[in-house]
C-alpha cells in the first residue's frame, strides 16, 4: 500500500462533506482562544481562511511579502468565478460543475475533493454579496453571468474585468474586521523562509522582515500556506513579479509531498512578448473569447503581407481567414478549454502561421462582435436602416461596456486600437495546477501544515477551467479548511503556547541565517535574474506547450549545471539589514532551480499526455492528447537532497461516479 | 533612446536622501516605465553600486503596488494608467526624468522610492468592510434585488487600487478620495446600510489621526488617480459623516 493515504471519507459522494463534517471533531469556543494558527500568504485561499479561522475564535497571523494583504495576485484575476447556482436556468447543478471540472482536468483530479468544491460553490456567491462584493447586476436588479471555456452553461460570476480584485477585497475586508478585534495579527513586507516542526508535527515558521532583514520565530499550532502556484519558475508569465515557490518548496523539503508539478496552465489569450527587456506577461481575460474569434490567415502570402506591414487584417476578406478553433472543434468553437486553445494556437504558429514579426500571435477579432450587438441595438432602439457606421458606434459601446478595461489595457500596452483592429495574442505561463499533495482535509504530509488555492495540486488535475481558481482558493479559505482544521486542533487543546526558544527553532533560524549570509558574502559574477532568465527559457523551450522524452533529459542536465553555477557564481548586492529586494529574489530563485528541476523529471516519468502536459511521443492522430489508462494517478514526490533523488509515490485516482471518456470537444 | 535619470536615493527612513544622476541607453519605446528601471538596476548591480529600491508587483495595473512621482505626476504624464503601464513612449530621445517617492507626512518614505502606505491599511481597520460571519448560511445572493445603476457606482467606487496616488498629487496630501471611494462602495449597496454611520465615523476619524490633510477641492487627486475615482465619491462621503453627525 502507498504512504499516501487521501483520507476520503465512505459513503455516496452526494453526502460524503455533509456527513464528514457532522462526524469531525470540534474545538469548543473557549478553546480556541488558546490555539494560535500561521496563514501564509493573504490571497484568495490565506484571506478568506485567515478571515474565517478568525472569526471562529482562533488566534491568527497573517504573513504577506507585499505592503498590505490586498495586493495578493489573486488580485489580477479578470473574468469571474463559477458557482452552480443554475440562476440562469440553463441545467446548471453541482453535479455539472463537478463533471465539467474532472472532464475539463482530463480525469487527473481527486472526485471527493472536486464535488465538495462544486457543493460549497454556491456558498462562496452568497457570502460575497454578503459581504458587499458588487457584482456585476442584470436591469431587474438579479446577479449576471457569464459562460467561460469548456463548458455549455453561464454559471460565471464577474465584476467587470476585475473579479478577483473584488473577491479579494472582499476577503480583505472580513481580515479587517478582525485585525480590528485583535483576532489577526497581520506581518506584511514579511517573507516565510522556513517551516519549523517539532516531534514531527508543523509547529512554527522563521520569517523575515522585508524592511529590516530582521530574521523572526513564530510558533503555532498549525500552519497553513497559502502563498499560490510557481508559474514564474518560467522567468515570463503572467504572475506578479514576486510570485514564488518558496514557502510550498520549504515545506517540500521539510517533508511535505510535492504533486504533479508537471501540470502547468498556459493560458491562450495573452498579450504577445516584445522584446528581451520583458519582465512580465500581460493576460488578456478569457472572457474575451466570449465575443471575440480566433484566427490567422489562411495563405502563407498574407502572413508575410501582414509581418512586412504591406497588408492589414482588416483587409482580409472572411475566406482569406482561418478561424481554426472554430474548424477544428465545432461544438465548443472558441469556447474550448484553455490547453486545447493554447496548443491549436501553437500549431498554427509552428506552421508559420504566426502574425507579428517574431511568429507568435494569432488574432482575437471583435468585428463580428460589434455589428451583432450593434444590428440588436439598432432593434432595441427602433433605429430602421441602420448605417454600417451606427451599427459601428451601437456595437461598439456595448462592447465598451463589456470589456472596456480590457481593452484599454491592450491598448496602453501595445499602442492599437482594438475596437479598430484584431487583438494579437499567444499563450503564455499562468497558473500551476500542481502543488503540495494534500489530503481530504487539505492537510500535507507534514502534520499540522495545512495548503489551500493554487499552493496544493487536488482540485484541477491537469487543467483548470476558466473561472475556477478563484473558487477554489475561496471554497478552500471560507468553508473547507476552517471545517477540516478543528478535527487536527481538538488535539491541542492542552498543548498551550508553543515555545520558540528550543532547539528546533534555532536550527531552522540558523539554516535560515547561513543561507542570507552566503548569499551577501559570495559576490559573484551574475545578477539573480540572469540566473532566473536562463531558467525560464529552459523551462519554456523544453518543459513548454509540448515536451518530449529527450528535451526534457537536456532540461534536467542544463537546470542542475545552472544550478550548481548560480551558487558559485550568484551576485546580490547590499546588506542583510536592510530593504533588499535583490537578496529575497536570490532565495525564490534557489528555491525555482531546485523545482525546475523535480518539474521536469515529473514530466519525464509522465508518460502520457493530459491537459496542460502534452507530450509529443503521445498524440491522437489529429494531434490531440492522448491520455494512457495506467498513468491514472498523481505523482506525489517526496525531497531526498537532490531533486534527482526524489522519490515517487503514486496515488491512484478512482472515478466511480463520472465515466473516464476521450476528452472530446468537437 | 538614451535617457538622464534624476532619482530620489535614501538608504532607510532616518536618512536625509538626495537626488542622483544616472544615465541609461538603448531604451526601447516598447518598454514599460518599470522595464526601464531594471535596465538601469541590472546596469548597477553588474558595476557593484546598490540597484534603486521601488515597489512593484503585479505589472499590470492592479494590484496598486507601485508608486513614483515621475515628473511631477503621480504614475508619470499618461492618464489612466499606473507606473507600471506607462510605456516609453511617451518620453524622447535625450529627456530627463525626475523620479521621486509618493511624498506625504502619512507615507514616510522606508528606502528611495519605496513608501509606507500602512495608514490606507488602518483607515480600513477601521471601517472598510460589513460585519458578516463565514457562515454558508448568509441569505441567498439573488434575495436582495440590487439595481444595476446602484452595482454599477458602487463597482466604480470600489474600482480603487488603494495606490496612494490621491495623497500624493494633493496639495494637503489629502486621502479623502481613498476613503470616499470605500465609503461609497458600502454607501451605494443595501447590504452597507446597517452600518454605515459607525463607518463613515470611524473611517473618518483614522484618517486623521494618520496625518493626512483636508480637502480643499483641487481635484488634482482625480486627474492623476489610475482608476478615474470620481470626485463624486469625496462629495458622498461628506454627506454620509454630515448625516452620521446628525443622526449621533
Amino acid at each position: 500500500m502507498s504512504v499516501l493515504d487521501s483520507k476520503v471519507p465512505k459513503g455516496p459522494l452526494e453526502t460524503k462533506w455533509t456527513d464528514y463534517k457532522n462526524h469531525i471533531d470540534l474545538v469548543n469556543p473557549a478553546n480556541k482562544r488558546n490555539i494560535d494558527i500561521i496563514v501564509v500568504g493573504t490571497g484568495l485561499a490565506g484571506g478568506s481562511a485567515a478571515a474565517t479561522l478568525a472569526e471562529l475564535g482562533y488566534n491568527v497571523k497573517t504573513f504577506c511579502y507585499q505592503d498590505s494583504p490586498r495586493r495578493a495576485h489573486s488580485i489580477a484575476a479578470q473574468g469571474g468565478i463559477n458557482a452552480a447556482k443554475n440562476y440562469q436556468g440553463d441545467g446548471d447543478s453541482t453535479y455539472r460543475l463537478f463533471y465539467d471540472t474532472v472532464k475539463g482536468g482530463d480525469y487527473r483530479s481527486r472526485e471527493a475533493n472536486v464535488y465538495r468544491l462544486a457543493e460549497v460553490s454556491a456558498n462562496i456567491i452568497d457570502q460575497c454579496v454578503a459581504q458587499g462584493v458588487p457584482f456585476a447586476r442584470e436591469y431587474g436588479g438579479l446577479l449576471d453571468n457569464r459562460s467561460f471555456g469548456g463548458v455549455l452553461v453561464s454559471r460565471t460570476f464577474y465584476a467587470k474585468g476585475q473579479t478577483g480584485q473584488q473577491l479579494l477585497l472582499g476577503a480583505y475586508s472580513a481580515m479587517n474586521r478582525q485585525i480590528a478585534r485583535g483576532k489577526i495579527t497581520p506581518y506584511n513586507r514579511h517573507e516565510m523562509l522556513d517551516v519549523v516542526k517539532v516531534d514531527g508535527k508543523a509547529r512554527g515558521i522563521i520569517a523575515r522582515n522585508l524592511v529590516t532583514g530582521e530574521i523572526e520565530r513564530h510558533s503555532a499550532h498549525a500552519v497553513v500556506i497559502a502563498s499560490g502556484g510557481y508559474g514564474n519558475v518560467y522567468f515570463l508569465s503572467t504572475n506578479a513579479m514576486g510570485s514564488n515557490v518558496t514557502a510550498s518548496w520549504k515545506i517540500h523539503k521539510k517533508g511535505a509531498f510535492f504533486a504533479n508539478p508537471c501540470y502547468t496552465q498556459i493560458h491562450p489569450t495573452c498579450i504577445p512578448r516584445s522584446g528581451d527587456y520583458q519582465s512580465k506577461l500581460t493576460l488578456m481575460s478569457e472572457s474575451l473569447r466570449n465575443d471575440g474569434r480566433i484566427w490567422v490567415p489562411k495563405n502563407l502570402d498574407d502572413v508575410k503581407a501582414i509581418r512586412e506591414g504591406k497588408k492589414k487584417p482588416t483587409d482580409l476578406s472572411e475566406d482569406e481567414r482561418d478561424y481554426y478553433l472554430e474548424r477544428r472543434y465545432p461544438a465548443f468553437g472558441n469556447l474550448v478549454p484553455r490547453d486545447v486553445a493554447s496548443r491549436a494556437a501553437k500549431e498554427r504558429c509552428d506552421a508559420g502561421y504566426g502574425v507579428n514579426a517574431t511568429g507568435e500571435a494569432v488574432y482575437l477579432d471583435f468585428a463580428a462582435a460589434i455589428e451583432r450587438y450593434g444590428k440588436e441595438q439598432a432593434k432595441i432602439h427602433g433605429i430602421n436602416n441602420a448605417s454600417a457606421e451606427k451599427i459601428y458606434e451601437l456595437g461598439a459601446a456595448i462592447v465598451k461596456a463589456k470589456y472596456g478595461n480590457l481593452f484599454q489595457m491592450y491598448e496602453k500596452i501595445v499602442d492599437q486600437d482594438p475596437y479598430k483592429t484584431p487583438m494579437m495574442i499567444y499563450p503564455a505561463v499562468h497558473y500551476t495546477m500542481g502543488g503540495v499533495w494534500v489530503d481530504y482535509n487539505l492537510m500535507t504530509t507534514i502534520p499540522g501544515c495545512y495548503a489551500i488555492g493554487e499552493a496544493n495540486f487536488s482540485d484541477h488535475g491537469a487543467n483548470r477551467l476558466g473561472a475556477s481558481a478563484l473558487m477554489q482558493g475561496l471554497a478552500d479559505g471560507y468553508f473547507v479548511l476552517p471545517y477540516t482544521i478543528g478535527d487536527y486542533l481538538s488535539n491541542d487543546i492542552r498543548t498551550g503556547k508553543i515555545p520558540t526558544d528550543t532547539p528546533e527553532f534555532d536550527a531552522a533560524e540558523k539554516e535560515v541565517t547561513d543561507r542570507i549570509n552566503f548569499f551577501i558574502s559570495n559576490k559573484g559574477e551574475h545578477s539573480v535574474d540572469y540566473y532566473h532568465k536562463k531558467l525560464g527559457k529552459i523551462m519554456w523551450d523544453k518543459c513548454g506547450m509540448s515536451r518530449n522524452a529527450e528535451g526534457l533529459k537536456t532540461a534536467i542536465n542544463e537546470i542542475s549545471e545552472l544550478r550548481k553555477d548560480f551558487w558559485k557564481n550568484v551576485n546580490v548586492p547590499g546588506t542583510t539589514t536592510e530593504y533588499n529586494e535583490q537578496l529575497a529574489k536570490a532565495g525564490r530563485v534557489a528555491d525555482f532551480l531546485e523545482l525546475g528541476e523535480l518539474f521536469a523529471k515529473d514530466a519525464l516519468v509522465r508518460e502520457e499526455s493530459a491537459g496542460g502536459h502534452f507530450r509529443e511521443e503521445h498524440q491522437t492522430e489529429e494531434g490531440e492528447a492522448k491520455r494512457l489508462t495506467e498513468f491514472q494517478f498523481v505523482s506525489a514526490w517526496e525531497y531526498k537532497g537532490e531533486p534527482k533523488d526524489a522519490v515517487l509515490h503514486k496515488e491512484d485516482l478512482v472515478y466511480e461516479n463520472i465515466e473516464v471518456k476521450e476528452r472530446s470537444y468537437k | 533612446m538614451n535617457l538622464t535619470l534624476k532619482i530620489w536615493r535614501q538608504s532607510d527612513a532616518n536618512d536625509k536622501g538626495k537626488m542622483v544622476d544616472y544615465k541609461v541607453t538603448e531604451i526601447s519605446e516598447h518598454m514599460s516605465f518599470l522595464e526601464m528601471m531594471d535596465v538601469l538596476n541590472e546596469q548597477l548591480i553588474n558595476k557593484g553600486e546598490e540597484p534603486v529600491a521601488f515597489d512593484h508587483d503585479c505589472r499590470e495595473g492592479i494590484c496598486g503596488m507601485c508608486s513614483m512621482f515621475i515628473n511631477g505626476e503621480a504614475h508619470g504624464p499618461d492618464r489612466g494608467v499606473t507606473t507600471c503601464q506607462l510605456h516609453m513612449r511617451m518620453f524622447n530621445d535625450g529627456d530627463t526624468i525626475t523620479i521621486e517617492p509618493f511624498r506625504a507626512k502619512a507615507f514616510p518614505v522606508i528606502k528611495d522610492l519605496v513608501v509606507d502606505r500602512g495608514a490606507f491599511d488602518r483607515i480600513q481597520h477601521a471601517g472598510g468592510y460589513i460585519s458578516v460571519n463565514t457562515s454558508g448560511n448568509t441569505q441567498d445572493a439573488n434575495a436582495t434585488l440590487i439595481s444595476k445603476h446602484a452595482a454599477d457606482e458602487a463597482m466604480d467606487a470600489a474600482t480603487c487600487i488603494g495606490c496612494g496616488a490621491c495623497v500624493a498629487s494633493c496639495k494637503n496630501a489629502s486621502a479623502m478620495l481613498f476613503v470616499g471611494a470605500k465609503v461609497s462602495q458600502y454607501a451605494l449597496l443595501p447590504q452597507g446600510q446597517v452600518e454605515a454611520v459607525d463607518r463613515v465615523k470611524n473611517m473618518v476619524a483614522q484618517m486623521d489621526l494618520e496625518g493626512f490633510g483636508n480637502c480643499t477641492n483641487t481635484g488634482a487627486c482625480e486627474v492623476e488617480c489610475p482608476k478615474g475615482i470620481s470626485l463624486e465619491n469625496i462629495a458622498r462621503m461628506n454627506r454620509e459623516f454630515l448625516s452620521a453627525n446628525v443622526k449621533g
